[in-house]
């Protein structure tokens, strides 16, 4: 499941708080001046740039962008998300992906031939599955199985974090996701919407491994995670 | 919300933990969450208190004024529960007219602390068959994370215990202004707690967090208090359609007593 880690990387924006980013709340002033540009997360108002979201902000060159700390998962294309089956339709599947609005599986997006009178037998009500964006368009997203590491997903659990925190917790090219990987022994799968899954050999690791992604997901402000989550594996 | 559904693959996960006797938190199926009582938390009501129960937490508070009683019960003041399920507490909170939970919350813990005795209504009495005491007791969850009942019983309690008179000015109105060291009437021995168990499969659980609520098929409440030495039921109330089988009740009946003494110890060392 590498390809998801490295995709998943392109997506984050932050891996570790430097000293030069602040937290703001909506409204706060970051900087004044016309020479900069509000990004993501800020606007502008009169000489002023202000933050729009709850986040840290960062400065880069001319560019402002507040990097939220919170809120519902926004959909891009391409990412990888993990859903629950909600509707089996006569042409594919409603998926709950914690979006707004719900997804949908065709049956052709599905890697191999389906029977349609036999749906269910692939993927029924309550299933979960991990899927990526296909395409966003007015009326809602379209997700896709090609691709490696997508599916059905069989045994293990699904939990989730808020989907903000999904950038820490795989970490500079993966490599919180894969010290949590090599010290629980488990295979996880962290979609870009917060939910994630992970399966091992025994329950014991499985809860570790949970516990593990949960303290990096709690510890927002902190620099030098994944030193951190090291030591917190020896102890 | 859709979204709140548990998963397939989570009720199968955690009905084979519950089989191994395995929680995510690491707690046995029958261990309470460890919880700790915080007064002060409103300067305007008569009383209040803020329980933290892992990431569960409830506000309660206790405002009391003076008014007519009850053409059925002339000589006892009034009690009023009422609750509030904000949806800044939980995703599956809505705002709008309250639903069946937020119907059943205030309910349950009406009926629990009344049914116990725990406050002598008759004391609350200023003039037989005019001027009584109202008691209303306000729930208010801040952040829920499962047992939201057990967790307002144990807040009502304390509330209830931390709470005192306001004044009485001469035309027998609260006076705020001047508030008094008096406490309410409140029994010393019987305090009524309530405990909600859970049951997935076969497995009765105590204090599950909301993942493990979710996932659950039925649930059934029991408030229970002390009087006279002995355990008495005050309330009771089940939820969801999966039945209950005599033995499991049975066995709820043996086990509540120790929970009760258990969380009554902890109370107990909050209220002075």
């Amino acid at each position: 499941m590498e390809n998801e880690i490295n995709e998943a990387h392109q997506e984050s924006k932050e891996d570790s708080v430097s000293k030069k980013r602040k937290i703001v709340v909506p409204g706060e002033f970051i900087v004044k001046g016309e020479d900069f540009l509000p990004g993501d997360g800020a606007k502008r108002e009169g000489d002023n740039v202000i933050a729009d979201r709850y986040g840290l902000a960062e400065i880069a060159g001319r560019m402002i962008k507040v990097i939220p700390l919170s809120g519902a998962y926004v959909p891009r294309r391409g990412n990888v998300v993990l859903g629950r089956i909600i509707d089996v339709l006569f042409n594919g599947w409603l998926v709950d992906v914690d979006s707004a609005g719900n997804a949908f599986l065709p049956i052709d997006e599905s890697p191999r031939f389906i029977n349609r009178n036999e749906m269910d037998q692939f993927l029924a009500i309550g299933d979960v599955l991990a899927a990526k964006i296909w395409s966003i368009k007015g009326r809602g997203i379209d997700l896709t199985l090609k691709g490696r590491g997508l599916g059905k997903l069989d045994g293990g659990f699904v939990f989730r974090i808020n989907p903000s925190r999904v950038p820490r917790v795989i970490g500079r090219e993966g490599s919180m996701i894969t010290l949590i990987k090599e010290k629980t022994g488990t295979n996880i799968t962290v979609g870009q919407n917060g939910w994630i899954w992970i399966k091992g050999d025994n329950l014991d690791n499985e809860i570790k491994a949970r516990n593990a992604i949960e303290f990096v997901a709690d510890k927002v402000h902190v620099d030098g995670l994944t030193d951190k989550m090291e030591q917190w594996f020896s102890n | 919300m859709s979204s709140m559904d548990t998963s397939n693959l989570t009720r199968e996960k955690l009905t084979a933990m519950f089989n191994e006797d395995k929680r995510f938190d690491g707690r046995k199926l029958l261990d309470m969450r460890d919880f700790e009582v915080e007064y002060g938390v409103s300067n305007m009501a008569e009383g209040s208190a803020r329980v933290k129960m892992g990431k569960t937490e409830v506000i309660v508070g206790i405002k009391m004024g003076t008014g007519e009683p009850y053409p059925d019960s002339q000589d006892a003041g009034n009690l009023m529960v009422s609750g509030d399920l904000l949806p800044l507490a939980s995703p599956r909170f809505e705002s709008g007219p309250p639903k069946f939970p937020a119907i059943e919350l205030p309910r349950l813990m009406d009926r629990m602390i009344r049914e116990s005795g725990m406050i002598d209504l008759k004391k609350l009495v200023i003039k037989e068959g005019e001027k009584v005491w109202t008691v209303i007791v306000d729930i208010y969850p801040i952040n829920d994370d499962g047992s939201l009942m057990d967790a307002a019983s144990i807040g009502c309690v304390a509330a209830l215990h931390n709470a005192k008179f306001p004044g009485l000015t001469e035309d027998d109105r609260a006076d705020y202004k001047n508030r008094t060291d008096k406490k309410l009437p409140l029994s010393g021995e019987t305090m009524p707690v309530s405990f909600t168990f859970y049951k997935l499969g076969d497995n009765l659980i105590l204090n599950p967090t909301r993942e493990e609520e979710e996932a659950c098929d039925t649930k059934v409440t029991f408030g229970i208090s002390k009087w006279n030495g002995k355990y008495m039921v005050n309330s009771c109330q089940k939820g969801e359609e999966t039945v209950f089988k005599r033995a499991e009740l049975e066995r709820i009946m043996e086990i509540l007593p120790g929970k009760y003494e258990d969380v009554m110890k902890k109370l107990k060392s909050y209220i002075k």
